[in-house]
């Protein structure tokens, strides 16, 4: 009989050795919410993590977790599971982030793309996009002869109409003649309705096709049609050489490093971080020389000017659809209008949807 | 919108292209269930299908391989459920559940070293004479075989079905198997042979999106759809004709409702979205109203345990 005490007492010392040892341990998650290998927005935050695995720091990911519900039960495990910190990496997880960041105090939480911070451990971060659309549209104003650019559109939240109207209004500088048709496909990641999306658009006579969207089928969509295309996220040109002009890359390594460091070290504080061009969290993929050396330098010249804060996206005047002034002649909008948008830009067709 | 004919003709080619997977996988499930096996296995045997066309695409540099493994993968997968089901006597239901969850997570495992690996062009036919002949040209022409077959197999089905011995006696074995059994029929047998034909053809269906519509492999690329063509098979009453009309329904709403958008309809977005649904389900329920048809295609015993005494 005492061997069965015995034999149940050992295990319940090593267990509790190993929960102990787990606590002790600085562990960072991360959630996803496509696969890592979607060459886009997923791909991109999950070179972050190798980064901060680089260091010898213990992290977990768990990937393709739809926004909603099983959110915030893989959430609320990575917590339990004695993570220290927890990348919340899509913007559909802002409220499961801080419903559980309220049962955690200790745990530190990181939202990104999100706006709300409800517990001191919640923070959020984002990456200026909207920047890179400026590039995106100037160019895409530049190269379109059917005067048509196809928008392939995710969700209708801010970010997603903050990076049309950027990039509508760089586009409308260079070539005011300028149609942007928007479809929503209401997926972050879906690549057969996004490829026949991007097919759509170019039925309808769109010569330049650009996602915010995460796989690569949209490039390679444009790639089989012989019209230009973005890659999204992540340098996408392999899936489609010819097409692509460039890429917009999110580079999140350089912050999660940070920010892991300073949870480990206890000086991690709660902040709003909306980093561009300048810091290098938005950053561009090598442009196509087919758009000839001349407009490649021009790019170029206005990637440095939004970088240094001489050029600005939304720079007035700026008229809504109607035709109301929403930013004046001289002015630029302010982070607070930016982060709330929820209107089209004069020269987008149709209705943002409700 | 554009409405010169020659762009329409475009148009309801990239639909039948889109609706070939459905047609696929729904014509064998049709003979699965129409020999009284429900299998919910749909989704996992075209997303192993899909993965496994890909893979030997990738290693073996050819695409006959490539199309006949897929094949070869959904039947074995497929066989899985066969032999839980008829030879173990598990419930059907939860079977086939369990398949499309394990062909999902086996696909991502496989996968892993095949992300990002660019497709390889697959070769369409007749395209000289889709360039050549305005409208028709593009809905007849300049497709791949696959689709070709797809096309052709419902009226192979439905005469295979219904003109046939053999198909005769799938129809028995799934409105009574008892009787069938009492007339000599090895109902297991047939019931076998009819779950691997549905596991090959998904299989198919699969190869077809990660080989030609979407020439790549991308984790959960089905999307879906396998859910949808099982759906198909109910609504259509197990006709395969009906199955062929639903799939192109469902294509077509799904192609034509993108298009509304970017022409810049003033539609609520999230009707446009749930249009294919709800127009498939009304069309088909409207189609196959006669309810003394119904009765003599639905198979009896369907989901159904059967076991010979001895």
């Amino acid at each position: 009989m005492y061997k069965l005490y015995l034999r149940s007492l050992i295990s319940v010392l090593f267990l509790l050795g190993f929960s102990l040892n787990a606590n002790a341990e600085f562990k960072v998650g991360f959630v996803y919410v496509g696969p890592t290998g979607d060459h886009g927005w997923t791909y991109q935050h999950h070179e972050g993590r190798n980064a901060v695995e680089a260091l010898g720091i213990k992290t977990t990911y768990v990937e393709s977790v739809p926004e909603g519900a099983d959110a915030e039960r893989v959430i609320r495990q990575l917590a339990q599971s004695g993570h220290d910190l927890i990348f919340t990496t899509s913007f559909g997880y802002m409220d499961p982030t801080n419903k559980v960041a309220k049962d955690f105090p200790n745990v530190k939480f990181e939202h990104a793309t999100g706006y709300k911070r409800e517990h001191s451990n919640v923070s959020t971060y984002s990456a200026r996009f909207y920047e890179g659309r400026t590039l995106l549209g100037h160019m895409a104003g530049k190269m379109t002869k059917t005067n048509t650019i196809g928008y392939i559109a995710s969700f209708p939240i801010p970010e997603v109409i903050r990076g049309i109207n950027a990039m509508t209004l760089a586009a409308q500088k260079v070539n005011p003649d300028i149609k942007t048709k928007i479809v929503w496909v209401f997926t972050w990641y879906d690549p057969g309705k996004e490829s026949e999306a991007a097919q759509a658009l170019i039925d309808q006579g769109a010569d330049i096709i650009m996602q915010h969207t995460d796989s690569t089928a949209p490039v390679q969509v444009a790639e089989k049609a012989g019209v230009w295309s973005f890659g999204q996220a992540s340098d996408m040109q392999r899936f489609a050489p010819k097409s692509i002009l460039t890429s917009i890359i999110d580079d999140w390594a350089p912050y999660y490093v940070e920010r892991s460091i300073a949870a480990r070290d206890g000086t991690w504080k709660q902040q709003d971080t909306w980093h561009g061009l300048k810091e290098g969290m938005v950053a561009m993929a090598p442009y196509n020389s087919a758009m000839g050396s001349d407009l490649v330098k021009e790019v170029e010249q206005l990637q440095k000017d939004l970088a240094s804060g001489k050029a600005h996206s939304f720079t007035g005047p700026i008229y809504d659809q109607k035709g109301n002034v929403l930013v004046a002649e001289g002015a630029v909008a302010d982070d607070g209008m930016l982060a709330g948008m929820n209107v089209y830009v004069k020269g987008v067709e149709g209705d943002i949807p409700q | 919108m554009s409405f010169d004919l020659n762009f329409i003709g475009i148009l309801i080619g990239a639909i039948m292209a889109s609706s070939v997977p459905l047609i696929l996988a729904a014509s064998g499930e049709l003979i699965t269930e129409r020999s009284g096996v429900l299998n919910l296995g749909v989704e996992g045997m075209m997303i192993i299908g899909a993965i496994s066309g890909f893979a030997l695409m990738v290693v073996t540099d050819n695409l006959f391989f490539a199309v006949v493994g897929s094949m070869l993968s959904g039947l074995i997968i497929s066989l899985i459920f066969g032999l839980l089901t008829q030879s173990l006597l598990t419930n059907h239901v939860a079977t086939g559940l369990a398949l499309t969850i394990f062909g999902i997570g086996m696909s991502a495992m496989i996968g892993k070293n095949f992300v990002g690996i660019p497709g390889k062009e697959f070769p369409l036919l007749f395209l000289n004479l889709k360039e050549s002949i305005p409208f028709l040209g593009p809905i007849f022409f300049g497709h791949s075989i696959i689709l070709y077959f797809a096309f052709g197999l419902p009226f192979l089905t439905n005469y295979f079905l219904k003109k046939t011995k053999t198909g005769l006696i799938i129809r028995a074995v799934g409105d009574s198997p008892t009787s069938a059994s009492n007339q000599g029929i090895n109902v297991t047998l047939v019931r076998y042979s009819c779950i691997l034909y549905g596991g090959a053809m998904c299989g198919l269906a699969g190869a077809y999106l990660s080989l030609i519509y979407t020439p790549q492999w991308i984790e959960n690329m089905t999307g879906g759809r396998g859910w949808i063509a099982l759906a198909l098979v109910v609504f259509a009453t197990w006709s395969p004709i009906k199955v062929l009309i639903g799939a192109l329904i469902f294509g077509g709403i799904t192609i034509l409702q993108l298009h509304m958008q970017a022409v810049g309809l003033r539609i609520p977005v999230q009707l446009l979205s749930a249009l294919p649904y709800i127009m498939t389900i009304i069309v088909l329920v409207v189609i196959s109203r006669d309810s003394r048809k119904i009765k003599l295609n639905t198979p009896t015993s369907l989901g159904q345990i059967f076991y010979k005494e001895k």
